[in-house]
């Protein structure tokens, strides 16, 4: 859930005891940087057309586009900002999961994917300009074009901030080197490549972690022991004693729970606008369903994906919560900021360090590479097709060859990688201004879903009403944000920038998870509105394949169960709802 | 696609449980204390090892199916 949590970027240095790494863990990791750059060899010479290089010629077996379509995402934020989450939230963070990106996963496989994929649209953005206009289009491409190169950036920041820290190596080889290893294996073999690394990376990061969550588990005495140890967590901090360890028991209040937030606001505010908005709209995820070898494959990607990941809170949430639950009861695991506060952040690595030795350290390590190069590197391939086709073939050079576009793709390839550099040096010079941008990004990305839903499903809805109801959305999020504050802080980045604070939320989670229901609703309405009072600008034949009530429906008849979409995703739906029911 | 992923991803990791059961194997148990006395490296290098060779296996297996499969690596 790249764009929806991104607090992760790492504090200052912090005394951090550091792992000392042997011969094997160094072997390990340069046979995986062996493997990821030979994928990108072999790949290469079936690089033949622009198609290729940023579609992958749209013919990815399914069940790779569907562990790509996952992996993609598993960024840096995912692997330490869930296991933050989970230390410092408990179990509530797998609402992330399985209220947020699982039912969202459903719903643009089974409902969205065919006017994706039908379209013929090469990108998210071109299918805003095929169903609505160029001006929308255009808002689209440049935001998430700046989008991508600085999530790529903060990425790389993160991950040289965090070998620095535990590690003790040098920032900027560590810049150097992650930036290079991404683009070499983009640039040989495009987005196949991309997706490729993405599904070794996946294999990768469940193995490593694996283990650390096995042992971790085992030492805390299992499942059980784990809650008895979070009761005096929760009671600790003035909470019911199993706030740490139950998913919706204390959602009634906002101050029952250490998020902060009550269940109307996280099944609206995380689950359907923010979850949403990022999984059915969001090139970077999107863009590995497109490449899919068939309709049927694209359909089936996302839900294939949702399978691993409503078990992905054992990977990522759970060593959080046995992070907490060791620091709380023996002390000392996790290293202490300047206000006495555990660092969150340090979960992941704290407990590598704390159980696995040489060799498999090593594995856990290069897992944890894997996971930020696979995030940067999905940025980046999303980039340069957006790059590419929205904005220098839309705007600034149309009407050239194919492989001028070809070429253009490797350029911007090496552009949004020195793009990514220079934002990653920015973040660690002003982390109030990529602070400040992520803040802008969101108001950006809240309204999104809403456009997209009347886009889809309402034939009436024009390119006048989509784009301003888009900028409505948006200055409703900013307007939102500026009159209200999370408790305790003081106004300016963290809201209340327009001089009164109307409301005070509980959290800052909690006024995100409502700035959010805001730009929503606004943008939902004034798009109706704009769209009744503006005539349309396409026609019923226009439209065809990209409006619901005017697509033929695709037949699924006759195929075996698990390759019908909607029978896949009725299935994923109900074991998350197993799965919420147990954890509850 | 012309590569299939199975073969690379069967081969790095049956590299990598090979190293580690090796290395496992071989390192004294001090090290250990830390994963909880159990040799780790040696047991999770035995999953891997597995793991990559089932892979390599379902890879090997596809080529035989279909031998004409055109500029295989």
């Amino acid at each position: 859930m790249q764009r929806i949590v991104l607090p992760t970027v790492l504090p200052g240095a912090l005394p951090v005891q550091q792992i000392q790494l042997g011969a094997i863990d160094y072997s390990i990791l340069v046979v995986y940087f062996a493997f990821v750059l030979g994928i990108g060899w072999i790949l290469r010479r079936y690089v033949k057309s622009s198609e290729d290089f940023f579609l992958s010629g749209r013919s990815i077996p399914t069940w790779i586009a569907g562990l790509a379509f996952l992996s993609a995402n598993l960024g840096a934020q995912e692997v330490i900002g869930m296991a933050a989450s989970g230390a410092k939230y408990g179990m509530m963070t797998s609402h992330f999961y399985w209220v947020g990106a699982i039912p969202a996963m459903v719903f643009v496989g089974v409902f969205m994917m065919p006017f994706y994929y039908g379209s013929r649209a090469r990108s998210v953005p071109e299918y805003l300009r095929l169903r609505f206009d160029e001006k929308t289009r255009g808002l689209n491409a440049i935001t998430f074009a700046v989008m991508t190169v600085f999530s790529s950036g903060i990425s790389m920041y993160a991950l040289a901030k965090l070998l620095e820290l535990v590690l003790g190596w040098n920032f900027h080889a560590s810049v150097v080197l992650s930036g290079v290893i991404v683009l070499a294996y983009i640039f040989l073999g495009g987005l196949t490549s991309a997706i490729y690394n993405e599904v070794l990376q996946f294999f990768l990061i469940v193995l490593g972690f694996l283990p650390l969550v096995l042992l971790g588990l085992k030492d805390v005495g299992g499942w059980s022991g784990l809650k008895e140890k979070l009761v005096p967590v929760a009671t600790g901090a003035g909470y019911a004693p199993g706030a740490w360890s139950s998913a919706w028991r204390h959602l009634g209040a906002a101050s029952d729970n250490p998020m902060g937030v009550e269940w109307f606001g996280m099944a609206m505010g995380l689950g359907f606008v923010l979850s949403f908005g990022y999984w059915c709209t969001d090139f970077l995820v999107i863009q590995r369903a497109m490449a899919a070898k068939s309709m049927n494959a694209a359909r089936r990607t996302p839900l294939i994906a949702a399978l691993p990941k409503m078990l992905f809170p054992a990977l990522v949430i759970l060593p959080g919560m046995i992070a907490i639950a060791l620091h709380n009861s023996r002390g000392g695991l996790l290293p202490l900021g300047a206000d006495g506060t555990p660092n969150y952040n340090l979960a992941v690595p704290a407990l590598l360090a704390h159980y696995l030795p040489s060799g498999l350290l090593g594995l856990g390590l290069t897992a944890l590479m894997a996971s930020f190069m696979s995030g940067m590197a999905g940025n980046v391939t999303a980039f340069n097709t957006v790059w590419t086709y929205d904005i220098y073939q839309s705007y600034i050079r149309p009407g050239q060859t194919d492989s001028h576009y070809l070429r253009m793709g490797h350029v911007a390839t090496v552009v949004g990688i020195g793009l990514s550099v220079a934002a990653a040096y920015a973040t660690s010079r002003f982390n109030n201004i990529m602070d400040m941008l992520q803040l802008v990004f969101a108001f950006v990305n809240a309204p999104l879903f809403a456009t997209f839903l009347l886009g889809m499903f309402w034939r009436r809805s024009t390119g006048h009403g989509a784009f301003f109801g888009l900028l409505t959305g948006t200055a409703a999020a900013a307007i939102h944000h500026g009159l209200t504050l999370p408790n305790g802080a003081v106004p300016g980045l963290k809201g209340g920038f327009l001089g009164t604070v109307l409301h005070t939320y509980p959290s800052e989670m909690a006024q995100n998870f409502w700035t959010a229901i805001v730009a929503w609703s606004a943008c939902f309405v004034a798009t109706i509105a704009i769209s009744v009072a503006t005539r349309r600008n396409k026609s019923d034949e226009e439209l065809t394949g990209l409006v619901y009530s005017l697509t033929p429906r695709v037949v699924d008849h006759g195929l075996a169960w698990y390759k019908r979409p909607a029978t896949l995703g009725a299935v994923v739906l109900g074991l998350t709802l197993v799965l919420n029911v147990v954890f509850w | 696609m012309n590569l299939d992923l199975r073969l690379p991803m069967g081969l790095m990791f049956s590299i990598f449980g090979a190293m580690l059961s090796v290395y496992g194997f071989t390192s004294g148990p001090a090290i250990y204390q830390r994963s909880l006395g159990i040799n780790v490296n040696l047991w999770w290098g035995l999953v891997l090892l597995g793991f990559g060779l089932l892979m390599l296996f379902f890879a090997m297996r596809a080529r035989g199916k279909e031998p004409a499969s055109p500029g295989s690596p």
